[in-house]
């Protein structure tokens, strides 16, 4: 994965932008020793690093705002940080960037039950956000798998989703307003505690800009009350065509369960063998979730065990109490772990019209063999974002670099079927180059004139989203 | 002109040498623009519906009518309730898909799934230099790059020409039920609407309504689902209402009444303004704002939707209803009428420069519907 040469001009003025910065930011909000910068050489895409010009953690929208106001005078790339739990590079810097961290930034500003909102800074962490609500018995919906550690400003960055989207939606359909700092350092806010844009819907263009447009500072969230209760129902096939076609005549019986996941025989064994959450060996296995009272999720359950049932299922297993349903979750929330004890691997995140996934899945077999990597499959299926997880070996020269032409064809067929490149983690670098593949020219120069118009200079996390032979002569202007 | 293809809607807009005034179906005129008219209406048709995704693709052209009838067949809906504007803004002729995106017209239960925005998965359309331009796709879940289906949604045409829009449907529901309380104050009743909404019992609807269909206070909360489970939460709700008043429970299609699917239908076209001389104001706020700020507007009649967060207000002819709002967290868009205002809330300084700077790239000549949203 190529990188931009960083900028000489701005590596050698090294000395006067961290002064600069020190000026309005206290000491230890400026992070330029080389040693200390290592810690936020890569996010949770590890095979790539590269340690910052520096760092900083400002404490306020009045910081940022005066962080990116020096970076902007200066034309000084700057790269926005969340938690840096991106698994796509979002967060990756260049030698010549400086990383701008939102950690320190965690507080809650209001909530608001009646109006059904929480406003907080956005280096507050997913969860802690369902933690600041959740005694009067609401949550924030969007929970992707890293909620203990991500944070909100990556959340909309990435347009993050989670399990339970099929449900609740993701980041965008959960986000009610923002305050963002653009590249000049003006402040704006956008949205608020009302629903929808009074002009053009620029909340909606925010989110999931992936850093490129503004930084996000502080955001107004939607919240939910809880629902009264939620139990899963496993069951198993022996074949992905069956459990296909299960996840269709669910959602066509007029069912809409909170979660659909599903996993394949690869991904079962790794959790068996790691979590022991007794599941069937077995090719295809579903794990659909509903919510409402006792009563509501038994009947809705009955009418999903009828469905599943009338597809011969290897395993049919409804949760009768909290400690059964724990246990189906549990190899389903240790499957990322579980694929990492075996051996490195990269996870890819297409999405795919959910008619096509027995071919798909199909398709993927039979590459895993040309290429002679073994895949495992976990996925959201309600929506059709898949999970391939490939694994490879990083220390065996040249494995990383067939992994990724194998990721790359996996992600080239979720596009041609009807799909997309990326369902939640969105492009970073590491789908950067295969933009071409789902977007002709013209559509790709139409979102990088948003940018134009965002950020002039291109100078916010500029080296990301776009193949860099697209961005060249902006990113060089 | 009335383009057959995406194709000769390019050309015409690339070749255009002043202003085009774009419509769909002609249901919604909404703000004031000038210029050649151009219409999108003969480019129609279900392009791929696919039940099992809960995504269907249509030409902007495409009746609402038409897609409603086909998800019908497979017992689906547009679920974010599409409004209907022809009765309030006396218009005829058949509302169009690309209309209902354009202006991101939702209903009564974008409070619990959301808007119209929320639902639109995909775009094609022509920018002011007559480019063809893709956007999203017709998958549920899709980050890559930015997105200008949002952007384009509710955009009213100013930045593209709609051509097709993929969209995400949901089932149809088993039953529906109502929960009502009459002769609420329009206080009593938002606090009434917040705690509905705040339960875990899933609302679908929240709606007072000073001025029902007897002309008498009314509100108005929906549940939606299998029969069994609509049972429940009423019984759940009416417990919970007991605070506010008298409770009247609803399950299912009765003759009359609000419960039933004509009485949503009349909070979601705002009936109770038809016919009735005024300008027609529509607010967003938040919902604990809204008795409050209603009250000072002066206003002939109001009807609350949302849980309270949008407010309809008819206002004398001619009256800037901004002046009298102040400023609000939320917006106003004058819907029908000769106020002497801008039909879209002016924004701020900086929002605007954004604004202004993404016109000048999508519609470079200005020539989309100029003038019509500043």
């Amino acid at each position: 994965m190529e990188m931009p040469a960083p900028n000489a001009s701005v590596l050698s003025r090294k000395d006067q932008i961290v002064e600069r910065l020190c000026g309005v930011l206290p000491r230890d909000a400026v992070i330029s020793d080389i040693a200390e910068t290592r810690a936020y050489e890569c996010d949770a895409l590890t095979a790539y690093k590269c340690p910052p010009l520096c760092a900083v953690l400002p404490a306020n929208t009045d910081e940022v705002s005066a962080v990116l106001k020096i970076c902007h005078d200066m034309g000084v790339p700057v790269v926005p940080r969340g938690s840096g739990t991106s698994l796509a590079g979002g967060a990756l810097p260049t030698a010549d960037s400086v990383i701008l961290g939102v950690a320190k930034m965690n507080g809650v500003i209001e909530t608001k039950y009646d109006d059904r909102y929480i406003k907080v800074q956005t280096g507050r962490t997913n969860l802690s956000v369902t933690g600041a609500v959740e005694n009067n018995g609401f949550f924030y919906a969007p929970d992707p798998s890293s909620q203990l550690a991500c944070a909100i400003a990556g959340n909309i960055a990435m347009n993050s989703g989670g399990a339970h989207c099929l449900k609740y939606g993701v980041t965008t359909n959960n986000l009610m307003g923002v305050t963002m700092v653009m590249m000049d350092g003006t402040v704006v806010e956008i949205g608020g505690a009302h629903l929808d844009a009074g002009g053009l819907d620029l909340l909606g263009l925010i989110c999931g800009s992936e850093g490129q447009l503004g930084v996000v500072t502080e955001a107004t969230l939607r919240i939910l009350h809880k629902p009264e209760g939620a139990r899963p129902v496993l069951m198993g096939y022996d074949n992905s065509e069956t459990a296909g076609q299960v996840v269709t005549d669910i959602i066509r019986a007029g069912v809409l369960p909170v979660a659909i996941e599903f996993m394949d025989r690869p991904c079962i064994e790794a959790t068996e063998a790691f979590a022991k959450a007794g599941y069937p060996m077995c090719e295809a296995l579903l794990i659909v979730e509903v919510e409402g009272s006792d009563d509501e999720i038994d009947y809705q359950l009955d009418l999903i065990m009828k469905i599943a049932a009338g597809h011969n299922p290897v395993e049919l297993r409804q949760a009768k109490d909290a400690d059964e349903a724990g246990r189906i979750w549990l190899g389903r929330k240790s499957a990322f772990g579980a694929m990492g004890q075996i051996n490195d691997y990269m996870c890819l995140d297409g999405t795919i019209p959910v008619s096509s996934l027995p071919f798909v899945l199909k398709r993927i077999g039979e590459m895993s063999k040309e290429f002679g990597l073994d895949v495992g499959n976990v996925f959201h299926a309600g929506d059709g974002n898949m999970h391939p997880l490939i694994l490879f070996d990083a220390n065996k020269p040249g494995d990383l670099e067939l992994c990724e032409e194998f990721g790359a064809e996996i992600l080239k067929l979720c596009v041609e079927v009807g799909g997309c490149l990326t369902g939640e983690h969105g492009v970073g670098i590491e789908k950067r180059d295969l933009m071409n593949v789902q977007f002709d020219p013209q559509d790709l120069e139409a979102q990088m004139a948003i940018k134009d118009v965002f950020d002039p200079a291109w100078l916010l996390n500029a080296a990301k989203v776009f193949p860099l032979e697209t961005s060249q002569s902006r990113r060089a202007a | 002109m009335t383009p057959q293809s995406e194709a000769e809607l390019a050309e015409i807009i690339a070749g255009a040498n002043g202003p085009l005034h774009i419509t769909g179906g002609g249901t919604r005129p909404i703000g004031h623009t000038n210029g050649a008219a151009l219409s999108t209406s003969k480019m129609s048709g279900i392009t791929l519906y696919e039940p099992g995704a809960l995504t269907i693709v249509a030409k902007a052209g495409t009746p609402v009518a038409m897609i409603e009838a086909e998800l019908a067949k497979e017992n689906q809906r547009l679920a974010f309730e599409p409004m209907d504007h022809r009765s309030l803004l006396g218009t005829k002729g058949d509302p169009t898909i690309g209309g209902v995106v354009a202006t991101n017209t939702s209903g009564p239960r974008r409070i619990a799934v959301g808007a119209c925005r929320d639902f639109a998965l995909g775009v094609r359309f022509v920018d002011g230099a007559g480019t063809i331009i893709r956007n999203g796709g017709r998958v549920m879940k899709n980050v890559t790059g930015y997105d200008l289906v949002k952007l384009l949604c509710g955009s009213y045409g100013t930045l593209g020409v709609l051509t097709e829009v993929s969209l995400k449907v949901l089932p149809n529901v088993e039953t529906t039920g109502c929960v009502l309380l009459y002769g609420l104050d329009d206080a009593t009743a938002i606090r009434a609407l917040s705690a509905a909404l705040g339960s875990p019992f899933e609302i679908t609807g929240a709606a007072h309504l000073p001025n029902g269909m007897d002309g008498e206070p009314v509100t108005m909360i929906r549940i939606e689902g299998f029969e069994k489970s609509v049972t429940y939460r009423a019984g759940k709700l009416r417990d919970l209402m007991k605070p506010f008043g008298e409770v009247t429970l609803q399950i299912g299609e009765t003759d009359d009444g609000y419960g039933t699917e004509k009485g949503w239908t009349w909070v979601r076209d705002v009936t109770c303004f038809v016919d009735q001389p005024g300008d027609v104001w529509r607010i967003s706020t938040k919902p604990s704002a809204a008795a409050a700020l209603a009250a000072q507007l002066g206003a002939t009649a109001v009807q609350y939707d949302w849980g309270g967060g949008l407010i309809w207000a008819l206002m004398p002819e001619g009256t800037d209803l901004r002046a009298r709002l102040g400023t609000i967290d939320g917006h106003a868009t004058l819907i029908r009428g000769k106020a002497d205002a801008p039909t879209f809330h002016p924004e701020p300084a900086p929002l605007a420069a954004i604004t202004a700077g993404l016109r000048a790239k999508f519609d470079p000549r200005g020539i989309l519907n100029p003038g019509l949203m500043n």
